[in-house]
């Protein structure tokens, strides 16, 4: 691709240029339009980041306190605490369930697509797919609630002993109280996660070139041996890709999860205990504070360390990107 | 310093995106043509926003005086009494609701003083259960606070049948929240973790309520009696006093606020209008009963 | 349609060479099994796909008719969705007013003119970073620019800024996407002709690129019009009033026309409901504004299919 741009740009100097050309309006144009999103990330980050500090620089708390497990942000409260914690605990384990479960079928997807489907079953699976990624979050979020949540709590509810008791809790009970839950949140996540995991994998394993997979079957081997030995590892940074963007997606998911994971501000303890993450705080606090207290200042912590995610997983997949390239 | 960077690209954003100073300012016209029960029409347009305790409220009286002042448009937003108030302090809306007083919210940088407070209404709370609670009809302010904070775990323990206390709670942050703790658990801290909820509406705990067994939670009148929900909900007395709108105005029933709606200085134009439609008596004497509100002590 | 798998490809039949050891027996019954699995992703897909489909058409069945289209809501009654419906057309064109043109534009810089060099580099690196964002930061920020600093208080223009900076870098990738897929051979031709590199774009690859184009433009508009989390914090939550549509002005806040006043979208109409919604017909009104959001997205992508189709044909055989 560089290649063809640097032959075109080539052929475009050979012309001696005018005065019009060398002024070039519409390239000035046109790289304005290209390079305002260098501005927004800028002001973004910049607001994000300044807003995000505040905690520290006008409330004078210590990094080391918001990596406590205790939130109590109440100005009232005799031990006031901003611990985000349970709040970064909480998306960890819900976004690293979510994965669990669709990576698997999301990997599975793009080989059918790749490998296995005919024509036939691509061009209605694709167009699925595509209409997966435009049911808004709140629709998501609402089947959880009117489906999936009482769902949970009347299948699994007290029959099984699902929960991890720990040891002083005071709410200790097996199997599901209520349906809105951390795998609640998980499972939704899962779904809405399926497309970004199984599009960019597909990609990847459609990269690999036909000729290795025509020789490996020459060898007689089954198709199933060319995915597993073959096309699996040429397409393996292809796939972590795919899973570190399905990841900043579910990580970044605010109404849907909001609605299903029950926003309990304590550390998580068993799938089937309520717990809370980042986004949905932001969703629950942000309009009952005000504008420059501590409160809200942890708010906007929140949302600095939810950038912070997603920038890093950007960096992340050009690490493992920038590896392909060089193996 | 960095604050003023802040300000000066906001004004660069603001000069790139060619905004002139057309925003939702209110434009009150003086040309006051008397109107019937309304008092003074006053034309123009403002934004009341913040507490959705009281949304249903204004946006109701907002929707009326509209019909019966055309030409003055009332637009009411949700977002939360933190919202209304951290808005009308910055000049971003003219009336900000809000259950508690902006005395218990703002400091610096946006200090309270410059704001009015004007009370419109008593709003109450109340305690629900889900229907498979039965046998509990009413819980005392102690049988509360021994739930609230974690010390009853169990239903059989306040008379109800044998099923674990699943609590939901309104956001910490929340007027509900604050009241209720204040009002009935005398500021016990709640208990936390494990199977306790956080719901952030009257919806959203509506439907978790419904939804779970054993659940209790609180929810506000005009809510409760909504006959989307009432029906799928076991509506608690406290301290054996009846959850009513007459026992709220009356002071027997305890867990009550008034609601609160702000504004940065006096109003003046259309903002001291609808303020006063909001205390005259198509407001006052109609539809604050009608939504389950009680009026203005005076 | 799992027996001989890779039939397609004309594996040669009888006893294969083992790669790890295993019987030749066991290898043929994975290969089976994985086909069968990997048909079971596709069919899992499709199956969620279609439950959710005929849940929100049955759902939406007698709820979703001419009539909730074109009324106000009500609380004591069905009622409709017409005003919010409205904003959420309205946050659509204002959104893509802003960000089409830059989209575009900006596109035709990465696809035409972009060296490999840091500059190009660094906004690739800020195309990444801002998809990457969560929607409710992009809202917050959104809050503290156009809200607060700005003091326009909840506006349809703040919303659609906001959506405007969300959905730029998916806009400008996919104008980058179509312009390159346009032949190398039709610019040389061009520019051998004499043409200025500006009016070959112009003249050559834009026009060759528009199915493409069009696709990218209906994409987006279908993310933007489910959108909520960004516009919680900046377009406002509210019931809208009714709207008189005869009045014109767009200073004035009461004008639907206007972008200077609050705009509930369906997605943020669906959020507020569940969250504060009153009347015994709440659910369903839920439901149809899920089904119209859906059939939104339907719409959206099989016309973007549909229209990029048309006109590649037309293009192409003109």
């Amino acid at each position: 691709m560089a290649q063809l741009t640097n032959t075109y740009r080539a052929t475009g100097l050979r012309a001696a240029p005018s005065l019009r050309q060398r002024i070039d309006l519409p390239r000035r144009v046109v790289f304005g339009a290209a390079a305002s999103m260098i501005f927004i990330v800028v002001l973004l980050l910049a607001f994000i980041t300044w807003q995000g500090l505040q905690l520290f620089i006008k409330d004078g708390v210590s990094i080391g306190q918001i990596l406590s497990p205790t939130w109590q942000p109440d100005s009232t409260s005799p031990n006031l605490s901003f611990g985000l914690l349970p709040f970064i605990a909480g998306t960890v384990y819900v976004t690293a369930l979510a994965l669990l479960i669709s990576t698997p079928v999301s990997v599975g997807l793009a080989l059918f697509l790749s490998e296995v489907a005919p024509g036939w079953a691509r061009a209605i699976v694709q167009p699925a797919l595509e209409i997966f990624v435009g049911i808004p979050s709140v629709v998501w979020g609402w089947l959880g609630i009117t489906i999936l949540v009482p769902f949970l709590s009347h299948t699994f509810h007290g029959g099984m002993v699902l929960s991890l008791p720990i040891a002083g809790d005071v709410f200790r009970v097996p199997g599901f109280l209520t349906g809105f839950s951390w795998l609640a949140g998980s499972l939704v996540l899962s779904i809405m996660i399926v497309p970004t995991i199984t599009s960019v994998s597909y990609d990847a394993f459609r990269a690999v070139p036909q000729e290795l997979r025509t020789g490996s079957l020459a060898l007689g081997t089954t198709r199933w041996q060319t995915i597993r030995h073959l096309l699996i590892p040429s397409a393996l940074t292809g796939v972590l890709t795919a899973i570190v963007l399905g990841m900043t997606r579910a990580a970044g998911e605010a109404l849907a999860v909001q609605m299903v994971i029950g926003n309990s501000p304590s550390m998580p303890a068993a799938i089937t205990q309520p717990v809370t993450t980042l986004t949905s705080q932001i969703t629950l606090d942000m309009g009952n504070t005000v504008f420059g207290e501590p409160w809200q200042d942890a708010l906007w912590t929140m949302s600095l360390v939810l950038l912070v995610i997603s920038i890093s997983s950007v960096v992340l997949v050009r690490v493992i990107n920038k590896r392909r390239m060089g193996a | 310093m960095l604050y003023g960077m802040r300000r000066f690209s906001a004004l660069a954003i603001a000069a790139t995106v060619v905004l002139s100073a057309c925003s939702s300012s209110a434009t009150p016209s003086p040309a006051a043509t008397p109107a019937s029960t309304t008092g003074n029409c006053v034309t123009g347009s403002i934004t009341a926003a913040g507490s959705t305790a009281l949304q249903p409220l204004v946006q109701a009286a907002a929707t009326n005086y509209g019909k019966a002042c055309p030409g003055a448009t009332v637009t009411v937003n949700g977002g939360g009494s933190g919202t209304g108030l951290s808005q009308v302090a910055q000049g971003a809306i003219q009336i900000g609701d809000s259950d508690v007083t902006a005395q218990s919210k703002l400091a610096t940088p946006l200090p309270a003083d410059s704001l009015v407070d004007h009370i419109v209404a008593r709003q109450g709370w109340i305690v629900v259960t889900n229907k498979d609670v039965t046998g509990v009809t009413n819980l005392t302010t102690q049988q509360n606070v021994d739930i609230w904070t974690g010390k009853d775990t169990n239903w059989n323990q306040v008379g109800g049948p044998d099923l674990p206390i699943v609590l939901i709670f309104r956001p910490a942050s929340s007027g509900t929240r604050s009241t209720f703790k204040k009002l009935v658990l005398n500021n016990a801290v709640e208990a936390t973790g494990g199977q306790t909820l956080t719901e952030d509406s009257n919806g959203a705990v509506t439907t978790a309520v419904t939804t779970t067994d054993g659940a209790v939670s609180v929810i506000g009148f005009a809510y409760y009696n909504d006959p989307a929900n009432k029906p799928l909900l076991n509506g608690l007395q406290l301290d054996g006093v009846d959850a009513t709108v007459a026992n709220m105005a009356s002071s027997t029933y305890k867990l009550a606020a008034d609601g609160h709606m702000y504004t940065n200085g006096q109003p003046s134009g259309l903002t001291a209008a609808f303020l006063a439609y909001m205390l005259g008596p198509d407001v006052q004497g109609t539809l604050i009963p009608s939504l389950f509100y009680a009026p203005v002590v005076h | 349609m799992t027996a001989t798998p890779s039939q397609t490809i004309g594996r040669p039949n009888g006893p294969k060479p083992s790669l790890k050891g295993k019987s030749s027996r066991g290898i043929i019954l994975a290969d089976r099994a994985a086909t069968v699995v990997l048909w079971g992703t596709g069919v899992l897909v499709l199956t969620i796909l279609g439950a959710i489909i005929v849940h929100f058409a049955l759902a939406a069945w007698g709820v979703v008719t001419l009539n909730f289209v074109v009324s106000d809501p009500s609380e004591t009654a069905l009622g409709g969705v017409m005003p919010i419906l409205w904003n959420s057309i309205y946050m659509l064109a204002l959104t893509m007013l802003i960000a089409v043109p830059v989209g575009i534009l900006g596109g035709i810089y990465m696809s035409e003119y972009a060296g490999e060099n840091r500059l190009t580099n660094a906004i690739r690196f800020a195309e990444e970073a801002i998809s990457s964002v969560p929607s409710i930061v992009v809202g917050l920020f959104g809050l503290i620019l156009f809200v607060d600093d700005l003091h326009l208080g909840f506006t349809a223009l703040g919303g659609a800024l906001a959506l405007t900076f969300f959905n730029l870098p998916l806009m400008t990738r996919l104008s980058e996407q179509a312009l390159r897929a346009v032949p190398q051979d039709e610019r040389s031709a061009s520019l051998a002709l004499g043409a200025t590199k500006w009016q070959t774009i112009r003249h050559v690859v834009v026009p060759l690129a528009i199915p493409g184009l069009i696709t990218g433009v209906i994409l987006t508009a279908g993310r933007v019009f489910g959108e909520a989390a960004v516009l919680l914090f900046t377009s406002g939550i509210g019931t809208p009033p009714h709207y008189d549509f005869t009045n014109l002005d767009l200073t004035n806040p009461a004008s639907p026309w206007s972008p200077f006043r609050p705009a509930t979208t369906l997605s943020v109409y669906i959020w507020k409901l569940n969250s504060e919604g009153l009347g015994v017909f709440k659910n369903q009104i839920v439901d149809g504004s899920a089904a119209i959001l859906i059939s939104m997205v339907l719409i959206f992508n099989l016309g973007a299919r549909f229209i990029g189709r048309v006109l590649s044909r037309r293009l192409t055989a003109a």
